[in-house]
């Protein structure tokens, strides 16, 4: 079995219009790969079409999670299985406590009539919001609503710690945040990195990379992975711009 | 649009009040109303003569008054009046121990988990199981203290002194079709009287369980509470689901004296067959305080707009509602708030949440006379749709004449977005379930207000209706 996460020869379109064309990505266990590239390049398309959101049309391809096929689950299943999205845009839930959602989350992957351990849950919720320098408060409030945007992002790093995938998206985590905010994120991302996770970070920036170091980073264009390289690609990038590679035929 | 698992998702699932026993009655009024029907019940329940012609009245307006459909839902047209039975009883008192409880009727209740609820944390419990109570039982304590806890017809024959007073006169005969029909064949329904200074801390239940098919229940209820004393009061309702509609029409009056409190809550639950067709209001004296607290979940039509007159100076009432229409459902509820003292403040919130071809509809009226001043009024009503062929109305009334008063009005629709439901799908949630956090956090803030026990069974009621069976 292979353990990773593998996206081969994705096409993905939005109302008739093609926004995935071949996108073909493997993110072996354990590694962290980085994804950048220029506005409208199809970086959002490509975690909510993993994710599963109904808006898109998957016309060709695969998306493997070790073993199983993604494109063939529900949204839900996707991530009991085990697949996480942060969300660049996360959204409120009004009435609804973090602590009571998170819950929800985690009771939805227990088996039927096994109940959470209310006390652990919250003992464990609270060591994790420490580490992510999130105030008690957070519990008790509403699901995001009137949440800055670094605390939503807080938030959604939080929820990846509670609910421990095999494989992580994080989409634009970065954008919104201070640079003290972006160390502390990078802190939790960094803290669940192991040989038994994948992350695949998407990012404009060279920026985050400065904190969650990559093992690799692709170069995303017009819908296709058109350069890969090591974490020195990134400065590259920061440096050079986009144009060099974009300019070149499309490398095997 | 929603998926198919979103509309299975939100199907009715009311199975735990679906069940019934076979009939078995000493007294049955006979399908269809008119003298002798009135007659029948008077003459079983052995009424003094004012009774029955308050009763013989009441028929005489109902028969005279039209139907209300110039304004409500033409649905009360498929009210057949001479399908319906209007009083059946195994002619037995109600009795003080479950153990004497005719053996259907004692596990109807245990099903339904009343005498339990009791033991927790209740102080005083009325089971009524189609016209009459079959037990009805109050702590000896409040005895003692002299707290009456009776059903209508040993009210009005044992204590007349304390409800003849009171009787019809928050809720005249004639305020509607319904409060008329209720009066002609009222049965059952609880009498209460909490004399002065005394706080009963525990709540008093009432249980209405309608059995029987084709039947009417029209059960009475007057609350009386003294000078400075407190209540609170609470009742819940189910039905069998039949083929035939079955309806329920009742009359609640409440009189807070000076300085009372009075909060009474209600989680309706009847079947989907059942037209609910209520009337409720209550008096609030100088400084006291009424405060309805009403969720609707069940029943094909509810038509309910609790009330509170104002009477005395600084007098406060409050209505807490919750609404949830799912398919082929209709709740009209609302409030009513009358001002008729200086100083009276009123506070109605309500939410209501539709879902499928589920239909909400608000009424609210506020009446600010002008000679009046200090009144306060603040309305707040939020409606949520779940689908797109929900339906959700809104009709304030709030009049207010004169310019030494303070009101507020503010209304919202909002709908559980499709985003919403992605990223909680996201973090491992079957839309049932996303469904049912994202209609539970809407109504949080009210049903915080429910006493804990009840505030439990409510999400419970929500979330049953909202995952239906989707497992």
């Amino acid at each position: 079995m292979r353990q990773s996460l593998r996206i081969e020869n994705l096409h993905a379109s939005v109302d008739g219009h093609e926004i995935l064309k071949g996108l073909t990505l493997e993110v072996p266990k354990g590694e962290v790969h980085a994804i950048m590239g220029p506005n409208g390049s199809g970086k959002s398309t490509l975690s909510k079409v993993i994710a599963g959101h109904e808006a898109y049309t998957v016309t060709e391809g695969a998306v493997f999670l070790d073993d199983l096929n993604l494109l063939d689950l529900e949204i839900d299943e996707r991530s009991r299985a085990g697949f996480f999205l942060a969300f660049q845009y996360p959204h409120e839930i009004p009435g609804v406590s973090n602590a009571n959602f998170i819950r929800a989350a985690r009771q939805a992957r227990l088996p039927k009539g096994q109940e959470i351990d209310a006390v652990a849950f919250y003992r464990e919720m609270y060591a994790k919001m420490d580490e992510l320098g999130m105030d008690r408060k957070f519990t008790a409030r509403s699901v995001n609503e009137g949440f800055s945007g670094g605390e939503k992002k807080r938030n959604e790093i939080l929820q990846m710690m509670m609910l421990e995938p095999r494989y992580a998206i994080l989409d634009e985590t970065d954008s919104g945040l201070d640079i003290d905010a972006l160390k502390i994120v990078a802190q939790g991302v960094n803290a669940m990195r192991s040989p038994e996770r994948g992350f695949l970070v998407i990012t404009h920036y060279q920026r985050l990379l400065d904190y969650i170091v990559p093992d690799v980073v692709h170069v995303l264009h017009d819908g296709r992975i058109i350069h890969t390289g090591g974490k020195e690609l990134a400065y590259e990038l920061e440096e050079k711009g986009y144009d060099w590679i974009i300019n070149e035929p499309v490398a095997a | 649009m929603p998926d198919s698992a979103t509309l299975e998702a939100v199907t009715i699932d009311q199975d735990e009040g679906n069940f019934s026993y076979p009939e078995d009655y000493a007294h049955d009024a006979g399908y269809g109303l008119d003298e002798s029907t009135v007659d029948y019940i008077s003459n079983i329940k052995g009424e003094a003569e004012w009774i029955r012609e308050f009763r013989q009245k009441a028929l005489k307006v109902f028969f005279a008054k039209p139907m209300p459909t110039h304004w409500a839902s033409k649905d009360l047209e498929n009210i057949i009046f001479k399908d319906i039975r209007y009083y059946l009883s195994k002619g037995q008192a109600p009795t003080r121990s479950w153990d004497e409880v005719p053996d259907d009727v004692k596990k109807t209740f245990e099903r339904l988990g009343i005498p339990e609820k009791e033991r927790k944390y209740l102080a005083g419990v009325e089971a009524q199981f189609d016209s009459e109570a079959a037990y009805s039982n109050v702590k000896e304590e409040l005895t003692k203290e002299g707290v009456i806890f009776v059903n209508s017809t040993e009210g009005l024959r044992e204590h007349p002194e304390i409800f003849r007073k009171w009787f019809g006169k928050v809720i005249p005969t004639g305020d509607n079709k319904f409060s008329a029909l209720n009066s002609a064949v009222f049965s059952g329904g609880s009498f209460i009287y909490v004399p002065p200074g005394v706080k009963v801390k525990h709540p008093l239940q009432a249980y209405f369980r309608i059995n029987a098919e084709n039947f009417g229940q029209f059960e009475r209820t007057l609350i009386i509470v003294d000078e400075g004393a407190e209540v609170t009061y609470m009742e819940g309702c189910t039905a069998p689901k039949f083929e035939t509609a079955t309806l329920h029409s009742a009359v609640v009056e409440l009189v807070a004296m000076k300085d009372a409190k009075i909060q009474y809550i209600t989680v309706q639950n009847w079947s989907n067959n059942v037209f609910n067709l209520v009337t409720k209001r209550g008096l609030a004296h100088e400084n006291a305080e009424i405060r309805w607290i009403d969720c609707n979940i069940g029943s094909r039509l509810t038509m309910k707009y609790p009330g509170v007159i104002m009477k005395g100076r600084k007098a406060r009432g409050e209505v807490i509602s919750i609404a949830l229409a799912n398919d082929g459902q209709h709740q009209d509820t609302g409030a009513k708030m009358i001002h008729a003292a200086d100083e009276t403040t009123s506070n109605i919130v309500a939410k209501s949440i539709s879902v499928g071809t589920g239909r909400s509809t608000y009424r609210g009226q506020v009446h600010i006379p002008k000679h009046l001043k200090g009144c306060k009024n603040n309305t707040e009503c939020d409606a949520l749709l779940i689908n797109a062929s929900s339906r959700t109305d809104t009709y304030p009334a709030i009049t207010v004449r004169g310019n030494q008063h303070a009101t507020q009005h503010e209304a919202s629709v909002s709908q559980v977005s499709e985003d919403q439901i992605f990223y909680m799908k996201q973090r491992g949630l079957s839309e049932g379930e996303a469904m049912s956090l994202s209609v539970n956090g809407f109504v949080n803030d009210l049903v915080r207000e429910f006493p804990m026990e009840y505030s439990v069974e409510l999400k419970r009621l929500i979330d049953m209706e909202m995952e239906g069976s989707v497992g």
